[in-house]
């Protein structure tokens, strides 16, 4: 594991002086500039740092696949090929030299096991093909090597699944695949860009244990590349920081976990290590009233539905579930994909109609209604009162309006507000926010995602609603946005005593923002509590899982490899 | 797999027969009928109309019946006895008449689908991996004249092309010599030297507007995770274009059988028109103008049916492709 790496064995990989050019329009964005280091057998290098850093161009060039028209424009990128050096760079990206490489001397895994492995080809067949194009050997041998791989990868029934397809399995099953299928030429070097940022938390937990596992059975030299420090401190043994095309700094991971020297690695671990611990909040009153109360909630889809009309079984998307949100309190709701968190955050506002069960809602005037049956016209007034804010701040912004129609656009069709009072209405939420009050003229292209995020809010808050839905609204976010929105989210709360159901299935958020938290397992809650208890003392076996699978920012805290 | 095509067949039988009730609909829609029609060409003619005579005549043809009693006895020859009728014009049993003109539409629809694909999915690979070159440029200037021009027009140009500057008379599939001929290598040539023209009317526009829809698939896909992750293996990049993005690519382009064959043989019945072909659609034309209703209705039948079975291939052919089809 970390660090028995013999530190003065040759390096396999040595990159000097990289840098990579994106010509856009008539300038060009330095993507790389400069960056050097080293990678050597049986090693972890991990390349940190968040959206836009380079860290993904810098692993592409190794393999010369950086996409046109960007380009290497200077540096060396040397691999030990036992008889001597070859310089990467040299080899063009074309031609027989750099194929000889890739998937043969330097495999890659990449993010999206869902769209990296061709749809309409089997499972065998991207393998054999792999194997054939380096080894001489027959297509039953390649065939056979194909199996074993599968089987290492811990992929079940690995002859049978050989002739499947990549849609035929789940996302981890995919991922173990694509690994199985960059390690058939028994590569010694191992790129993994974001290899598990795509899968849940508990698939990543296996994949990250898998690879270690084969890195240190085949020795091999793994470059890793995350944005999660809980990731970087699980499997580094050395960590490259990169900020804008550059590198910031390199050292052991323990070394840069305890005793960063950059500024901004310490900014980066600051943010990552705020989230470790909940933000200080006002005590909960002794006497809680309701603003929502779920009660045995459900939602089920018809599926198969049969020549007669008849369903052959149903989709629970939510299964009895009985929640209750109070006055000015954050609950969380934490579960894996397809866990029905999403759906329930939509079925409070009757995107889904629900099949059974009550959402009771105490209107601000003090009226009790049951969500679940009101009418369209009826649900229309509680659009005022309930808003939603969306996990992708991209596209949850219509492109083609200026940030002043966006925020104003709740303005115009639940209040009677004059173009005039609506104008000053937004440039105070936008100032609220953290955003130039003169920003309102602006398309939202001209924001970056975090600023983006903070216009969504200014539209959610603009009709001072008093419950929010959120629905992973931080998860596309860099991780030193993060606290920051929640923070905004958290100021906002206390000034209008707003009350949030906040979706994620990322545990630190929620342990940092919600009062209370309810873990959500195939359209069940299969727990729900204090966020601390939740956190420190689960009691659900699946919470527990969900807990210990989370990465946490620490490497003196590493899950054990299972032998 | 087998099922599947079932399946799909089993589906084309309520199609077919709306289509039945269809074709029966519009050729009834006209006012009158082709005794009155018959009657009208008599009158023009200067002849006398013997009222008699035309009651005797739509007796005969069962026309003053009830339509849905015509219609059942219309689809019930077809079904049970494969009888669709006589025509009036002709005097004969339709079939007699159909049969071959039906056979040369197909074989020239067909024919000009596959030369379709053989030049626009070449072209189309070529414009989306050289997007942007001069090759691209000049497919896509191709591509949008070529869906412009009016098939007839092409036709026009080409007819009036070769006769006066090269002398060669290019209408109908074959030359004099070899219109009744057994069929021989010389036929098969003789067919091929006047079908080609044709074939360039009907495809050209076809061929132009698949290389669009080529090329645009393939942008699509060019950039997928899955070609990246395939270039990592180490492919060439000729192999790794053809064997990934392109079988991914193909999915939208097998399924234009289904539109692109019934704009062939709508477009043919124009071009055969000008070109005086021996195929179907000047027959169906003059059996329209002259109410021979069950010689219309016959050909609308069997147009109606090709376009289903083209429909089906292109089904089949998707699922062969596409094993996301094929399994789920």
């Amino acid at each position: 594991m970390p660090s028995n790496a013999a530190p003065n064995t040759k390096p396999v990989l040595t990159v000097k002086n990289l840098a990579v050019e994106f010509p856009v329009h008539k300038s060009v964005v330095h993507a790389v500039r400069g960056v050097s280091f080293t990678l050597s057998r049986g090693e972890t290098l991990c390349l940190v740092g968040e959206s836009g850093s380079g860290k993904s161009v810098t692993a592409r060039a190794i393999l010369q696949l950086v996409a046109s028209p960007g380009r290497i424009t200077a540096g060396e990128i040397l691999l030990d090929t036992g008889s001597g050096e070859l310089d990467i760079v040299k080899l063009g990206a074309l031609g027989r030299g750099i194929r000889e490489v890739r998937g043969r001397r330097i495999a890659m895994i990449f993010q999206e096991p869902m769209s990296s492995l061709s749809p309409v080809h089997t499972i065998g067949h991207q393998i054999v093909e792999t194997i054939l194009l380096h080894e001489k050997i027959s297509k039953e041998e390649a065939r056979k090597r194909a199996a074993a791989l599968l089987d290492r990868v811990r992929i079940p029934n690995p002859e049978a699944a050989l002739d499947r397809y990549s849609f035929e399995f789940s996302g981890g099953m995919r991922q173990r695949a694509m690994i199985a299928m960059a390690l058939s030429c028994n590569p010694e070097i191992l790129i993994a860009d974001e290899p598990t940022t795509a899968l849940d938390v508990t698939t990543q937990a296996e994949i990250l244990s898998l690879l270690r596992e084969l890195q240190r059975d085949r020795g091999m030299a793994v470059l890793f590349i995350t944005h999660d420090m809980g990731v970087v401190a699980q499997i580094a043994d050395r960590v490259m920081v990169m900020f804008k095309g550059e590198m910031v700094e390199q050292a052991d991971v323990f070394d840069l976990f305890e005793r960063p020297q950059q500024p901004y690695t310490k900014a980066l671990l600051g943010s990552v290590l705020k989230l470790e611990t909940p933000a200080p909040r006002p005590p909960r009153p002794a006497e809680e009233s309701p603003i929502a109360e779920i009660s045995d909630l459900s939602l089920h889809f018809p599926l198969n539905v049969g020549m007669l009309g008849k369903p052959a079984a149903y989709l629970k998307a939510i299964d009895g579930v009985s929640l209750t949100i109070n006055k000015g309190e954050t609950v969380g709701v934490v579960g894996e994909s397809g866990s029905g968190k999403t759906t329930l955050g939509r079925t409070l506002l009757r995107i889904y109609t629900p099949t059974g069960g009550q959402v009771n809602y105490w209107r601000g005037d003090g009226v009790e209604v049951d969500i679940a049956r009101l009418s369209k016209r009826e649900m229309k007034s509680l659009y005022s009162e309930v808003r939603m804010v969306f996990q992708d701040p991209h596209s949850s912004l219509n492109p083609r309006m200026t940030v002043y129609q966006i925020i104003s656009e709740p303005l115009r069709t639940n209040t009677a507000m004059s173009e005039r009072e609506m104008r000053d209405r937004v440039a105070e939420l936008l100032m609220r926010v953290g955003l130039p009050a003169d920003g309102g003229e602006r398309y939202p292209h001209a924001f970056s995602g975090g600023q983006r995020q903070r216009i969504s809010i200014a539209r959610a808050i603009a009709l001072r609603p008093r419950l929010i839905i959120a629905d992973e609204p931080t998860s596309a976010l860099d991780v030193s946005l993060r606290h920051q929105v929640l923070d905004l989210m958290r100021g906002l709360q206390d000034e209008y005593g707003l009350s949030y159901l906040f979706i994620s299935h990322d545990i630190s958020v929620i342990r940092y923002f919600c009062d209370r938290v309810a873990v959500m397992k195939n359209g069940k809650i299969v727990e729900i509590g204090d966020v601390q208890q939740i956190c420190e003392r689960p009691e659900h076996p699946y919470t527990q899982t969900l807990i210990r699978a989370v990465p946490r920012p620490d490497p003196r805290l590493r899950l054990s490899a299972p032998a | 797999m087998l099922l599947y095509i079932l399946k799909r067949i089993a589906g084309m039988i309520p199609a077919m027969v709306a289509i039945s009730i269809l074709a029966f609909t519009v050729i009834q829609l006209p006012p009158g009928d082709y005794v009155s029609t018959y009657a009208a060409q008599i009158a023009q003619a200067g002849e006398t109309v013997d009222s008699a005579m035309l009651n005797s005549l739509r007796e005969r043809y069962g026309l003053g019946e009830n339509v849905v009693v015509q219609y059942f006895k219309w689809i019930g020859g077809i079904v049970t006895r494969g009888d669709f009728g006589d025509s009036f014009e002709w005097n004969q049993p339709v079939t007699e008449l159909i049969w071959g003109r039906m056979g040369m539409t197909a074989l020239i629809s067909v024919l000009t689908l596959i030369l379709m694909w053989a030049f626009s999915l070449p072209i189309g690979i070529y414009s989306a991996v050289r997007q942007y070159s001069i090759t691209d440029y000049v497919a896509t200037a191709f591509a949008f004249l070529a869906m412009a021009t009016p098939n007839f027009l092409l036709a026009i140009v080409l007819l009036y092309a070769s006769t006066m500057w090269f002398g060669v008379s290019v209408g109908g599939l074959f030359s004099p010599a070899f219109e009744n001929a057994p069929l021989s290598l010389a036929k098969v040539w003789d067919f091929i030297t006047h079908a080609w023209i044709p074939i360039f009317v009907l495809g050209t526009a076809g061929t132009a507007s698949l290389i669009r829809v080529m090329r645009a698939n393939l942008l699509d896909e060019l950039h997928k995770p899955y070609v990246e992750a395939a270039r990592s293996k180490g492919m060439p990049e000729g192999r790794l274009i053809l064997t990934y993005p392109v079988r991914v690519a193909l999915n939208p382009f097998i399924s234009t059988v289904g539109w692109v064959l019934p704009a062939l043989i709508s477009g043919e019945l124009v071009v055969s028109t000008v070109l005086n072909l021996p195929t179907a659609g000047p027959l169906l034309l003059q059996a329209l103008k002259s109410q021979d209703m069950y010689l219309a209705g016959a050909f609308i039948l069997l147009s109606g049916g090709l376009v289903l079975i083209g429909t089906l291939v292109s089904d089949i052919l998707l699922a062969i492709s596409d094993p996301r089809i094929r399994l789920s």
